[in-house]
């Protein structure tokens, strides 16, 4: 019975005088590599020359402070929920008094950690981010000899306060657009909500 | 008779270092054809496009921790790559690399000796590389390396008889054994290899086989062979191998040219309006342009056709090579015969 059209019949058939020699088949594969010799290289010359990467390339992950230079994350969680390689872990504090300029929101990370060797940079972490607070950037994660150097804490995640890290390239068009659409659920603000559910108890 | 000597002195060392000169660029040049034939860019960190690399290559060679095996002979084991290095430079002796030049009414020939056997010693020369890689994988004492020195000492020696016989033919046709006369002969005539097309053919086939190289290159097959006869060779012995390796291909380059391709005769040389010594000169570099494309043209094929099977290897050689020399041998004096040249 015939399952597809993909058979082939294969036909052990005598080579003639020509394919013995084999002359001509070594002709046409010098050929071959001789056109190759002039052909564009494939080669990037890395540290001088870069490969081109998408505007919203995912590399190194970063915390970003908010314009006052306080962390914006809140330790709500929901990155390490939504990383699909369980990469993150953190641990929250309560804001104390005084420490208003340090954290935006009265809970915070005390702690907040990524394994760099089980992330897989899918980027879900920022998209499930209601504060804005992680971001995957255009940076390499460094290569390292030890393991344990791989489980970035805050001190290499948080952006540093002099020298914020530049995510408007990120900010393409679509991811504005995305923004805007108050239908999406992480858009949303409370007071967005509120109208939503006021609208449907309209229909 | 004294300035003679200097002279000759002068010109084996010039010989010599141009022979490793060549050897090291070869390495160098290797990796570049092998990668612009892969769409690569292949060395260019060491120097302007990577000129400096076969100097970075001998110092590393140099550096390397130099290992002895244990249970080896020690005695052979240094012996090996020595011999190899050493039959590799012998055999630049006979190659004439220009014609003569005139200073003061003397002749000095761009040519180190001329034996009238040269193609013999050439021969006898070339046989005792063998030595030199069945010694180094002996001594070792290691499997590999003694089944790598005997692929490759067999397979030397099996087609070192059709090469022979290729060469027979063209000794027919020449008459000669001197490698100068062989060349003198070819000056403003027809380069040998059209007289002698099939035995061009056989011979180019054996020298691929005799230098060890791609797609003959089963004495070193990394996959079934770890190393090769070299496995347990390290630092500037190894290097030694390698070298050795490179400069029987310049040597091979240059005695095809020589052979087959009119030596250092440029085509219609006697129209160029120059004076002799000129000529002399130019016709050294044409004969260096043609030693490089045979240098590239190994380069080439090796990066171009898979490996051969070892029994296919054997076959080629005894039952398709020596035949087809043999034929080679009959057609030539049957057609001399005809043509009345005999």
């Amino acid at each position: 019975m015939q399952l597809t059209n993909r058979k082939k019949v294969v036909a052990k058939k005598e080579m003639t005088f020509a394919e013995k020699l084999y002359l001509p088949a070594i002709a046409n594969g010098m050929s071959i590599t001789f056109k190759h010799l002039f052909k564009k290289k494939a080669t990037i010359k890395y540290p001088e020359q870069l490969r081109p990467i998408a505007a919203v390339y995912r590399g190194q992950h970063v915390l970003k402070r908010d314009e006052n230079g306080a962390e914006r994350c809140t330790a709500c969680g929901l990155c390490a929920v939504a990383c699909p390689a369980e990469a993150i872990t953190m641990e929250s504090a309560e804001r104390k008094k005084g420490e208003e300029h340090l954290y935006r929101e009265e809970k915070y990370a005390a702690k907040y950690e990524i394994n760099m060797l089980r992330c897989i940079f899918c980027g879900l972490c920022e998209e499930a981010c209601p504060k804005e607070a992680i971001f995957l950037t255009d940076r390499l994660a460094p290569a390292d000899f030890k393991r344990g150097e791989f489980v970035f804490g805050k001190d290499k995640l948080v952006e540093d306060i002099d020298r914020p890290i530049d995510l408007s390239g990120r900010q393409t068009q679509a991811v504005l657009e995305f923004k805007k659409d108050k239908t999406k659920a992480h858009n949303q603000t409370w007071a967005d909500k509120q109208k939503l559910l006021n609208t449907k108890k309209h229909h | 008779m004294e300035i003679y000597l200097i002279y000759k002195a002068l010109l084996v060392l010039t010989v010599f270092l141009i022979a490793l000169g060549v050897a090291a660029y070869a390495t160098y040049a290797e990796r570049k054809v092998a990668a612009f034939m892969q769409d690569r860019i292949g060395p260019d960190r060491a120097g302007p496009f990577g000129l400096l690399q076969p100097i970075a290559d001998g110092i590393k060679m140099f550096m390397k921790e130099e290992i002895m095996p244990t249970f080896s002979n020690k005695f052979l084991f240094i012996l090996g790559p020595s011999l190899a290095m050493m039959t590799a430079l012998m055999a630049t002796v006979l190659i004439p690399w220009g014609g003569d030049l005139v200073i003061n009414g003397e002749t000095y020939p761009l040519q180190i000796t001329d034996i009238n056997i040269g193609v013999l010693y050439i021969f006898g020369v070339v046989s005792i590389g063998v030595y030199g890689v069945m010694i180094g994988g002996w001594a070792s004492n290691n499997k590999y390396s003694l089944l790598g020195a005997i692929r490759a000492s067999s397979q030397m020696i099996s087609y070192e008889i059709a090469m022979g016989l290729a060469i027979i033919a063209l000794l027919m046709t020449t008459g000669t054994l001197s490698l100068r006369e062989i060349t003198q002969q070819q000056a403003g005539s027809l380069w040998n290899v059209v007289y002698q097309p099939l035995g061009f053919l056989i011979f180019l086939i054996c020298a691929f086989a005799e230098l060890n190289r791609a797609p003959f290159d089963l004495p070193e097959c990394e996959t079934e062979l770890v190393g090769g006869y070299h496995t347990e060779y390290s630092s500037m012995k190894l290097g030694f191998y390698l070298f050795a390796e490179y400069i029987n291909m310049f040597i091979s380059s240059a005695v095809i040219a020589t052979f087959y391709f009119g030596g250092y005769n440029i085509p219609f040389q006697e129209y160029i309006p120059v004076d002799g010594n000129v000529l002399a000169i130019l016709q050294l570099l044409f004969f260096f342009a043609k030693v490089i494309f045979f240098i590239f043209f190994f380069m080439w094929v090796r990066w171009t056709l898979p490996r051969f099977r070892y029994d296919q290897l054997m076959g080629l050689g005894w039952k398709v090579l020596i035949p087809l020399a043999i034929f080679n041998i009959i057609a030539t004096a049957v057609l001399m015969y005809a043509l009345g040249k005999v």
